[in-house]
């Protein structure tokens, strides 16, 4: 009854053409243990992934390797990381007598709902990927969210794996049940140094903190050049070397924590070919360094959501300072408060400078370029008013646009209008 | 549209600096997490736009504190930040005191703001000693109180976000920073915000508070210039459009 409930409530939602979690609301309202009877028995088990950055791309990539691997993997990928979202997606492709048709289910969560999810379902996997400053607003303290990461540990029954440079999510290793296993993915000794452009070392005071001595079961990061890396496991054991779409420093950290989980889960099965393969077909989730058509020329979307993010979303794209827009809302899935924008440093914006913001904090983005001395060309709170100006004043240039979540929707169903592209949630699929 | 709102070049240096000040900027590790760094890079690049030199110096627990200090600024952290400068506040209490009495400007935010007082009363009972410059006593609370706030102070409307769970009393003779118009302020029942004694200013706002409220930020450096230099402060020309407008909207956001 709940499933065909459910059911009706997605066909209505789509047609009203919105709202991925308004199905998972009504199912979770008929039959709260919903989740529990859906997954329970999946033959290859639960895998939650989730920490502040991150968690759309690890989950797309690890997913990616899964079916390259041949496995029926049931995700959640429309972006809506919340428990209703998971039970959204899966209303769509379960039978009507509860059962999902799958052999592993592989979930990115929030922190906070997480826990909540385990209280359902106990995961049979968990790969926490960093803690950083992220809308204190909602989670209040970075200890607060490493608290929450170390419960899910605890509540893990197979094996967890956790960010080797980490400190707060590392030291999780003490919290999990005897006999849960532990792997480690994280950056080889040689680039330690690049480190401070993945994690925020002001919060961490472990000053003597030293990192476990990784394994041979354990991924590190060694990247040949900006694009091309490879994965290394013990003294002989290399996954790649290979390129993949997304650019960046943090898609190559990402890649590795998906690669190090899919031999944990994968086993003897596991193939070196078959991870890159899948890892260098996967695009650039929604928003995070997709780059559209606009015109013949290409604009990126980068999302920007907290300190750490927007540093490193800086840093990848600072290289090639192409026409830039910045449109910050505050709405809560934002982050209501905008303080963290003076935790971010925008000198790499000072040589092009900004030709608009925009959002409903226009102004104060503004307000905070200045302090940087990065010059803006123009302030338009409207964002269809901005696009459609930055589009057309900088129709021949390459252009970029960092935006907070609800603005990248909102521009993201301007472009889809404009430029005919596929809707929100109806990514293609690998 | 200039990204410089007085047109002056980033080196413009010291020559021809009208003085120099020093701004002390405490615990900015352990607490500043909210963005109230903001605070001293706005004081000391509108001191530079004012034609003066800002200094900024970081005090980190265990080092010695600049006696010398014209302006300090503190700001928010976690309940494990608070814990970890305990000791040096404590350490530094009487400088800090003495400072405050001499008419020393001072910005308190959040979680400094709550030490600056008499006592933080955890939930759990605990009374942890605060170095009792501000007359305020902060009871630990189950409820968080967050959210954008709007006051009225003696520098117009303030704006800023709260977020905090230590809920504030004024002591009968201490005044407020100002009044709430939209938000929760020190307690969430008397409309008061903050607390102000002499030259000291402790509030809740995070925003970072000063980018978007220059006249109270030029207030700070007002009487920072006066007591280091002994003469009147002398503004240079700051224009403060995108500051007022974007004040402006989030008071018409919030109280109409």
């Amino acid at each position: 009854m709940a499933v065909a409930a459910g059911k009706a409530a997605r066909v209505a939602s789509r047609l009203r053409g919105g709202g991925s979690a308004l199905p998972g609301l009504v199912v979770e309202r008929l039959d709260p243990r919903f989740l529990t009877h859906a997954l329970a028995g999946l033959p290859r088990g639960v895998v939650v992934i989730t920490g502040t950055n991150g968690k759309t791309t690890t989950t797309k990539m690890l997913v990616a390797i899964l079916r390259e691997h041949g496995l029926t993997v049931f995700s959640n990928p429309t972006g809506s990381n919340f428990t209703r979202g998971v039970i959204s997606s899966m209303v769509a492709e379960i039978s009507l007598s509860g059962r999902l048709e799958a052999d592993i289910a592989v979930l990115e969560l929030d922190e906070a709902h997480a826990l909540k999810f385990a209280a359902e379902v106990k995961p049979t996997h968990a790969l926490l990927l960093n803690v950083a400053r992220d809308q204190l607003d909602r989670f209040a303290e970075i200890d607060h969210t490493a608290k929450l990461l170390a419960e899910l540990a605890e509540q893990t029954t197979i094996a967890v794996v956790l960010n080797l440079n980490d400190s707060f999510v590392s030291r999780i290793a003490g919290r999990v049940r005897d006999g849960v296993g532990i792997t480690y993915f994280g950056v080889d000794p040689s680039i330690a140094g690049r480190l401070p452009e993945l994690q925020e070392a002001d919060v961490r005071f472990e000053d003597d903190f030293m990192p476990p001595t990784p394994s041979a079961n354990d991924g590190l990061l060694k990247p040949h050049d900006e694009r091309s890396f490879e994965v290394r496991f013990g003294p002989t054991d290399r996954v790649g070397p290979m390129v993949l779409k997304q650019r960046g420093l943090a898609a190559m950290i990402n890649a590795t924590a998906a690669t190090s989980t899919a031999r944990v889960l994968l086993g003897n099965e596991f193939r070196e070919t078959a991870a890159v393969a899948a890892l260098e077909r996967v695009e650039p989730p929604f928003g995070r360094g997709e780059v559209i058509d606009a015109d013949g020329q290409p604009l990126e979307l980068v999302l920007v959501k907290n300190p750490a993010g927007f540093t490193v979303a800086l840093s990848t794209y600072g290289s090639t300072p192409v026409t830039t827009m910045v449109a910050i809302n505050d709405n809560y899935a934002d982050g209501r408060d905008v303080s963290w924008l003076y935790d971010v440093s925008f000198e790499s914006l000072r040589g092009k400078g900004a030709a608009l913001t925009s959002g409903v904090r226009a102004y104060d983005m503004a307000l905070r370029l200045q302090y940087d001395d990065v010059a803006v060309t123009q302030i338009e709170p409207d964002l269809d008013v901005a696009l459609a100006r930055f589009l057309a004043e900088h129709k021949d240039e390459p252009k970029r646009i960092f935006c907070t979540y609800t603005a990248m929707m909102a521009l993201r169903r301007n472009l889809a209008g404009r430029y005919g592209l596929a809707n929100f949630g109806e990514e293609a699929q690998p | 549209m200039s990204s410089r709102p007085n047109g002056s070049s980033p080196d413009s240096g010291t020559s021809g600096s009208k003085g120099r000040i020093k701004i002390v900027h405490i615990y900015p590790r352990e607490m500043s997490i909210y963005g109230d760094l903001g605070n001293t890079r706005c004081l000391a690049s509108r001191l530079r736009w004012h034609g003066y030199e800002p200094l900024v110096h970081q005090h980190h627990p265990g080092n010695d504190f600049p006696a010398d200090a014209h302006l300090v600024l503190g700001g928010g952290g976690q309940d494990s930040g608070q814990a970890r400068v305990q000791d040096d506040l404590a350490l530094n209490a009487e400088v800090l005191r003495t400072l405050a009495e001499d008419g020393t400007p001072m910005l308190m935010i959040c979680g400094m703001y709550q030490l600056f007082g008499n006592t933080f009363i955890t939930l759990d009972g605990e009374r942890l000693p605060g170095i009792g410059v501000l007359d305020v006593t902060t009871q630990g609370n189950a409820k968080r109180m967050i959210g954008p706030v709007v006051l009225e102070t003696d520098f117009g409307d303030v704006v800023g976000y709260e977020n905090h769970s230590g809920s504030t009393e004024l002591g009968r003779a201490q005044r407020p920073f100002g009044t709430v118009r939209s938000g929760m302020g020190n307690n969430g029942t008397d409309r008061t915000e903050g607390a102000v004694t002499g030259n000291v200013f402790g509030s809740y706002l995070h925003g970072p508070v000063l980018p978007a409220n220059p006249s109270l930020a030029d207030a700070l450096i007002k009487k920072a210039v006066e007591r280091a230099l002994g003469e009147p402060f002398v503004p240079g020309e700051i224009d403060d459009g995108i500051a007022d407008q974007a004040r402006l909207r989030q008071v018409r956001r919030l109280v109409g």
